[in-house]
């Protein structure tokens, strides 16, 4: 059976490459996942791997031609088999089993009639070349969770997989997982970033717990070990305490490393001046109290957020290796502190609320935060993300990016400061804006242009 | 408790309504004396008089517009119209006037109505005694329409009903007057309007209806879970205007799979707005196309009972259509 080698697509922008280098000669033997030749595009230049181990029995298209992906670049068969006569010029990338060309196995009697056995897997060829129809759901699920739906049995009609079928399925992998260690890979439980708890994200009445870290040391703080619990020869019982992690521990290990192992970070801080979101507030507190509504700030600087966001709409954006995929929908993180660590429940659709619209959701998503009654689905999907750490005081800081986003904003601690203004002095409530940012999408310019904006819309904010 | 029938739901709340409020009158054809054709207005003008049961010519035009000009002048009246399909003598006074009066006035002249009409085929009424007619209001922004199709939620909303400051339409389905048995709390209770409510909970397929469908639909639904163990949840509008989006959606997320059911003609009905939005808003969670199961499209409930048979959804042909969405 002959294996055909297509030109590969190296993007999903990049439509065709050119063959840059063979790095085998016909009839030489290859290895499966050998580099076989050089491709360069626009983009990149890369070396593509034998999709199968053979004999390289022909080159179709020589060094220094560009061809468009998915054109049959070479053929890969059994020593000593001849070169099948209907070679297509183009195969679809995204079939499934469309490389491999069913050809004459010992030379038989060519063209005449296809063998018997030839029949079905042309028909089945035929079946995986249409696409197969995925609901939308089933297609938001497969992204969420990086499913790829041909592994996924189906049982809907025409054998159309459901999102039932795809339960079971991440039902199955979990367990299979859970078998293993090792951390579950597009486990979306962002929770990220220090404490947000606070008179913002909490009732006054629930307690924090004590400061969990800075433990009253018995001993000299124990240098910093390697992730292991302590090596062999353990220390007295009484000298320490192991606190095994939580899930929610570890996940929030994994996602704060992994966000600074992938964004390169960088910050920018400004000072926004509250007075006319106070007397706001001041004047609307009671109307929206009768409506049953606590009015937080939080609303206020979600609503500033989303102003920002429409300003520099890179802001509101995730990077990928080609790309940087601009989100036309505003769903914004905020950060809600928990007994055991931090969740961060997504508002979906943030600029479409109006102020109590927005204030009701806060309180509301923060409650259930609290009573562990978040949905799955409400703590995914940020496209942004807000922190106010400012509640311990804390007047600045530098927050880790909730990825896949690509900045958070941090609101500091309130605070009356005397500044400026027009050459007299006055008092003002203060609050210090600090913006960390990914790099790789924003650069000072549009990341200080955002945060003027958030602050600016704080300080212009209208009377009525 | 007491067990009552949808009939004697309404007529029973319709006397506490007229007991508590002196500002509440009766009106319509043969609501007097007779106590209306289906008797659910029995007793009120016996209890109280001819200036609070009012019997009026066969003019439904005028029952609503003196209804209007009574509501503007501190009255609550509750005007039946005797059969829906006799409300579009009337159609204008209600979406051109009661609709619009508080809006046109900014705000000064609201329209507290209440009419009340029996809708709906399958008993043998032919084509001018079996017409679903929501579709035509549920359109116009400034009416609450309401189909509550239980006693209980009959009872809770007519007492919100005539508490609203604003015209509410309130449907009852004839079919369901006699059928319809149920239990009926003694102690006062209200149902908000706006709230949907899901009758059968369920797990794999969402259905969406009101009226004597809903009934067929909750039917249907147990003899799928006996039969193939697809356990569908049944939701039940029982306002039709305003929507209880978030009731549906809540199921529809739940489920990603969702068929509305009514026994208006499908094109337009009230069922296609309802599609429309779950396409619109709940498109990343559907598993399935959105489907409807509805009356035909022809231009009128059939008079011979085979056909009439033929027009109504009933639960064998909910539940073809129910399988046919839970294997998609």
């Amino acid at each position: 059976m002959a294996i055909l080698v297509p030109m590969p697509q190296l993007g999903e922008s990049v439509v065709e490459g050119t063959v840059s280098r063979w790095l085998k000669k016909e009839g030489e033997r290859v290895e499966k996942l050998e580099p076989l030749l050089e491709v360069s595009t626009e983009k990149v230049d890369t070396e593509v791997p034998a999709p199968a181990s053979g004999v390289l029995l022909k080159i179709i298209v020589p060094e220094g031609e560009t061809v468009e992906a998915g054109t049959v670049i070479a053929v890969i068969g059994q020593p000593g088999e001849q070169l099948p006569p209907n070679i297509p010029q183009k195969v679809d990338l995204h079939a499934v089993g469309a490389h491999e060309l069913v050809a004459s196995e010992p030379p038989q009697p060519p063209a005449a009639a296809p063998a018997p056995e030839q029949t079905p897997p042309a028909g089945e060829q035929e079946r995986a070349r249409r696409p197969r129809r995925v609901s939308p759901v089933v297609a938001r699920m497969a992204a969420e969770y990086g499913i790829d739906l041909s592994k996924v049995p189906g049982t809907g009609k025409g054998g159309r997989v459901t999102k039932k079928d795809l339960l079971r399925y991440i039902e199955t992998m979990r367990k299979e997982q859970a078998a293993e260690p090792a951390p579950a890979p597009a486990e979306e439980l962002p929770p990220w970033e220090q404490p947000g708890s606070g008179e913002l994200f909490k009732p006054s009445e629930w307690e924090p717990e004590p400061p969990k870290k800075p433990e009253p040391p018995r001993e000299p703080p124990a240098p910093p070990q390697p992730t292991r619990p302590s090596p062999a020869p353990a220390a007295r019982p009484d000298e320490e305490e192991v606190v095994p992690l939580s899930r929610m521990r570890k996940a929030i290990a994994e996602h704060m490393t992994r966000s600074v192992l992938t964004s390169p970070r960088a910050a920018t801080f400004m000072e926004a001046d509250l007075s006319r979101v106070l007397a706001h507030r001041e004047k609307h507190k009671a109307a929206f109290a009768r409506q049953g509504v606590r009015l937080t700030l939080t609303a206020y600087f979600i609503m500033a957020t989303v102003a920002g966001l429409k300003a520099v709409p890179e802001a509101n954006a995730v990077f990928r290796e080609d790309a940087i995929v601009l989100k036309r929908r505003y769903h914004i993180g905020m950060a809600v502190a928990v007994p055991d660590g931090l969740v961060v429940p997504v508002i979906r659709d943030a600029d479409e609320y109006s102020l109590l619209g927005l204030a009701r959701k806060v309180n509301e998503v923060a409650e259930r935060a609290r009573a562990g009654k978040l949905l799955p689905d409400e703590v995914s999907g940020s496209t942004f993300s807000i922190t106010n750490h400012g509640v311990f005081g804390s007047l600045f800081g530098l927050p880790i990016i909730n990825q896949p986003n690509v900045g958070i904003l941090g609101f500091g601690a309130l605070q009356k400061r005397v500044v400026v203004i027009n050459d007299a002095i006055a008092i003002r409530p203060m609050i210090y804006l600090s913006f960390v940012f990914d790099h790789r999408v924003l650069d000072g310019a549009n990341a200080d242009k955002f945060l003027a904006t958030v602050k600016r819309t704080l300080e212009e904010w209208p009377e009525e | 408790m007491a067990i009552k029938t949808n009939l004697q739901a309404v007529r029973d709340t319709l006397m506490e309504i007229m007991e508590r409020n002196p500002n509440v009158v009766v009106m319509g054809e043969d609501v007097g004396p007779r106590g209306g054709v289906f008797r659910a207005t029995q007793g009120l003008y016996e209890r109280f008089g001819p200036d609070r049961v009012i019997d009026t010519p066969l003019a439904e035009l005028s029952i609503v517009a003196v209804g209007i000009g009574m509501a503007l002048n501190g009255f609550h009246p509750i005007c039946e119209i005797q059969f829906a399909d006799f409300i579009f003598p009337a159609f204008n006074q209600i979406v051109n006037e009661a609709a619009r009066f508080r809006y046109r006035s900014n705000g000064a002249w609201p329209v507290p109505m209440m009419i009340r009409a029996p809708y709906g085929g399958g008993v043998s009424g032919g084509l001018y005694h079996s017409q679903s007619v929501e579709a035509f209001f549920t359109h116009v922004p400034g009416l609450y329409v309401l189909a509550p199709s239980t006693p209980y939620d009959i009872v809770g909303l007519m007492r919100t009903a005539v508490q609203a400051p604003d015209p509410v339409l309130f449907f009852e389905h004839k079919r369901l007057y006699g059928l319809v048995k149920g239990e009926v709390p003694d102690e006062y209770y209200e149902i908000p309007i706006g709230e949907a409510d899901v009758k059968r909970p369920g797990d794999d397929i969402t259905v969406v209806s009101y009226g004597l469908a809903l009934h067929e639909a909750i039917k249907a639904a147990d003899r799928l879970a006996a039969e193939t163990g697809t356990d569908a949840e049944v939701i039940d509008l029982r306002t039709l205007a305003p929507l209880d989006l978030d009731t549906i959606y809540a199921s529809v997320r739940k489920t990603g799979k969702v068929l509305i059911v009514y026994e208006d003609n499908l094109t337009g009905g009230w069922g296609a707005e309802i599609a429309a939005r779950i396409a619109e808003e709940m498109f990343e969670w559907l598993d399935a196309p959105v489907m409807r199961y509805a009356g035909p499209d022809v231009p009128a409930m059939p008079y011979s009972p085979p056909l009439e048979k033929w027009f109504l959804p009933t639960a064998d042909k909910i539940a073809a259509k129910m399988r046919e969405l839970a294997e998609y």
